[in-house]
């Protein structure tokens, strides 16, 4: 016998290579939600008669735009394997089932990054009032990687219970959006200080750590839950 | 090491409201070949699904390579190999692309991929992406794959489909009698699948109709589970 | 056979609420400034209180399913969660009233408990959409479980968002009901809670005799050799 029984990490890590590997090799889920993202600002600014946003409401426009981005990304994350059959080539190796939807976690979390560095650079550029400044950023950057981690919990656990529904475009915004609306809150509630009129405000702690709690608490329960998606 | 491979008691499988299989009784030796025969539906399928692992049984028993699938699955994948109607590999991925991510899976080295890219004759063609290769060669691929981790056991859904002779004979010392691995194979040819097998079985709308040694079933038996 | 003392559950519902009610209508003080319609605060809370517990209970239901395997647990989460959402109608309904009668809009934003019930509503209403279609009864069982668990988890933590989001300028009617609730008031509260709660169970347990009676029905039909025609439902099918 030429195998070994490989570790649940070199599992994830073989999973997590694949999925980067496709995605550079046959873009679906990256230029989609990048290009969208940006379309979605130009809707905003026609439908809210607009030039420049600040405070809230500009918390408000970028959170919807990447939210709904989002939303693509999570629809389009299985389909590449539903389409080559399914799961089977993993569900026949040695490893630990869990490794497929970690892997696919961290994967969309990784394409959620990428999508957001594009979408706020447009932003600053297109409405975004206040000048793009360090404290600006930085605070927009833990924000949305806080979100991002929420957002890449539900989006694979929704998106593994979509795939194999008839109907999985309409599923996943309905079932993941509701589920997402504590990410919603706590991110508008951390950026309207960020992008306050007169220069980046202080960031609501209590909010970072609503988001905190919820990456925990789906995190743990994705991760007891992932074996169940994949089985059968 | 047990001597018998395959075990399986009153296994039964449902699919929605029907039985896709029912009441399935038989053992298989170690080194043998088993043939399966049946019409669409029969539950071809459904058997080497199960025995991969990929389906628990719903009621009996199933014993493979000396483990009861419904408690210790785990332990017999790694020693299978699975070749289904699909490939299991990205079509945007090269065949080397494809094996190496399987072998990083089962723990098999890089070198044994190359080994086999050359068996079955990929190795000109190994950094092409899967989409530019004819039916024969993702099969090939596909082949490749299956025996990657070197498993005692071999379960077939018909092997030799796409393949012209030249590639089936390439394949035949992987997958085939020659190889004296367990098989396990389903075929709709019964001249062919009889004299490449020591046990046949007839599934019929999941029940078994027929079992005995390949050499005394006759073509119209087979013919008959068509009927 | 199913369903054992069934007839007392529902004599003791009727008692809880129709006491209750009637302790709420005549007995308890008349709310100063919102009047008689004041009075639907006495079927709204409990029901939106008993309906987020259902939707938790469907949640460990849920847990139980996953762990024994057993599809009867799964049947409990299905039931329970049906119930909760036509409790949850009921909430939305009640809700609206009130605050047309208090305040005079048909919906308030600044009202924690009704906004996150609404959100809680709208997830569990893709529950049986998402079942319908799965055809695989087990893959079905499976995955609606998991969805109970995960929007069971989501319930306390919604809750906590939304209200935390709220701003605390309007008065919130669920604290200052539950600071202001003299004697009598609290008392008529809580028959009501027990009433409402009473009213979920006794629903419930209809509800699985119901269901559990089909599937042996049809289970015999089977048997019997006859065609048994699958009806659309998204339960799971225990006579298979």
């Amino acid at each position: 016998m030429s195998g070994r029984r490989p570790s649940l990490r070199s599992a994830i890590g073989a999973m997590l290579a694949k999925e980067l590997r496709l995605e550079l090799r046959a873009p679906q889920l990256l230029p989609a939600m990048a290009l969208f993202s940006v379309a979605t600002m130009i809707v905003f600014h026609f439908s809210l008669q607009r030039d420049a946003v600040a405070g809230s409401l500009a918390a408000g426009v970028l959170t919807v735009t990447l939210l709904f981005s989002a939303m693509l990304g999570i629809a389009r994350l299985f389909v590449a394997d539903h389409e080559e059959g399914g799961f089977d080539g993993f569900l026949l190796a040695p490893v630990d089932r869990s490794a497929l939807l970690i892997a696919k976690a961290m994967a969309l979390f990784l394409f959620l990054v990428i999508m957001e560095v594009v979408a706020v650079a447009a932003y600053a550029l297109l409405l975004l009032e206040p000048a793009a400044g360090a404290r600006l950023l930085g605070q927009t950057a833990l924000t949305l990687l806080l979100a991002d981690v929420g957002i890449a919990v539900i989006g694979t656990l929704v998106g593994a219970l979509a795939v194999q529904t008839r109907a999985r475009d309409l599923m996943v915004p309905v079932i993941a959006l509701p589920l997402l609306v504590p990410v919603v809150i706590a991110t508008a509630k951390l950026l309207a200080p960020t992008f306050a009129q007169g220069g980046a405000e202080a960031l609501p702690g209590q909010w970072l750590a609503v988001l905190g709690l919820y990456d925990l608490v789906f995190g743990l329960l994705a991760y007891g839950l992932f074996d169940f998606l994949v089985e059968d | 090491m047990p001597e018998t491979a395959v075990e399986l008691e009153g296994l039964t499988r449902r699919y929605g409201g029907r039985e896709a299989l029912a009441d399935v009784t038989l053992s298989l030796e170690r080194g043998r070949t088993l043939v399966v025969f049946g019409p669409n539906g029969a539950g071809k399928t459904t058997l080497l699904r199960v025995l991969a692992t990929l389906l628990r049984p719903h009621a009996g028993s199933a014993r493979v390579l000396g483990h009861d699938l419904a408690r210790e699955g785990w332990a017999v994948r790694g020693r299978i190999g699975f070749l289904g109607h699909q490939p299991l590999m990205y079509r945007d991925l090269s065949a080397r692309e494809n094996l190496r991510f399987h072998a990083r899976l089962h723990g098999v080295s890089f070198e044994r991929v190359d080994a086999l890219l050359e068996r079955v004759g990929l190795a000109a063609r190994a950094d092409d992406p899967l989409h530019s290769y004819s039916r024969g060669m993702v099969q090939r691929a596909a082949v490749a794959r299956a025996v990657l981790h070197d498993p005692e056991l071999l379960l077939l859904d018909e092997p030799t489909a796409n393949l012209d002779p030249h590639a089936a004979e390439l394949v035949e010392p992987l997958i085939g009698r020659s190889s004296g691995r367990t098989r396990v194979v389903t075929s709709h040819d019964p001249v062919g699948g009889l004299a490449d097998a020591d046990v046949a079985l007839g599934l019929r709308a999941g029940r078994v109709r027929l079992l005995a040694d390949a050499a005394a079933v006759t073509r119209e038996q087979i013919g008959e589970l068509y009927r | 056979m199913y369903a054992p003392r069934l007839p007392v559950w529902s004599v003791a519902t009727l008692i809880a609420l129709v006491g209750g009610f009637a302790v709420a209508a005549f007995v308890a003080p008349m709310d100063a400034d919102q009047g008689f319609m004041q009075k639907i605060f006495y079927l709204h809370v409990p029901l939106a209180i008993v309906a987020l517990v259902g939707f938790v209970f469907a949640g460990v239901c849920g847990v139980m399913h996953l762990r024994s395997g057993e599809p009867l647990w799964d049947l409990r989460s299905y039931v329970a969660i049906h119930v909760s959402l036509i409790l949850g109608i009921a909430v939305l309904i009640t809700g609206a009233i009130w605050g047309r009668a208090a305040w005079g809009v048909w919906w308030e934003w600044r009202e924690p408990t009704l906004v996150s019930f609404l959100i809680v509503f709208l997830l569990y209403c893709t529950y049986q959409p998402l079942r319908f279609s799965i055809e695989d009864r087990e893959k079905q069982s499976r995955y609606a479980s998991v969805f109970a668990i995960v929007a069971g988890a989501f319930v306390p933590l919604n809750f906590i968002a939304v209200r935390m989001a709220t701003p605390y300028i309007h008065p919130r009617t669920l604290d200052a009901a539950n600071e202001n609730l003299p004697g009598w008031m609290l008392g008529a509260f809580l028959l009501c809670l027990l009433g409402v709660a009473l009213l979920y169970v006794t629903l419930w347990k209809y509800e699985m005799a119901h269901k559990q009676l089909t599937f042996r029905l049809r289970a015999l039909q089977r048997r019997l050799g006859g065609e048994v025609p699958t009806t659309r439902s998204a339960a799971p099918d225990l006579s298979l």
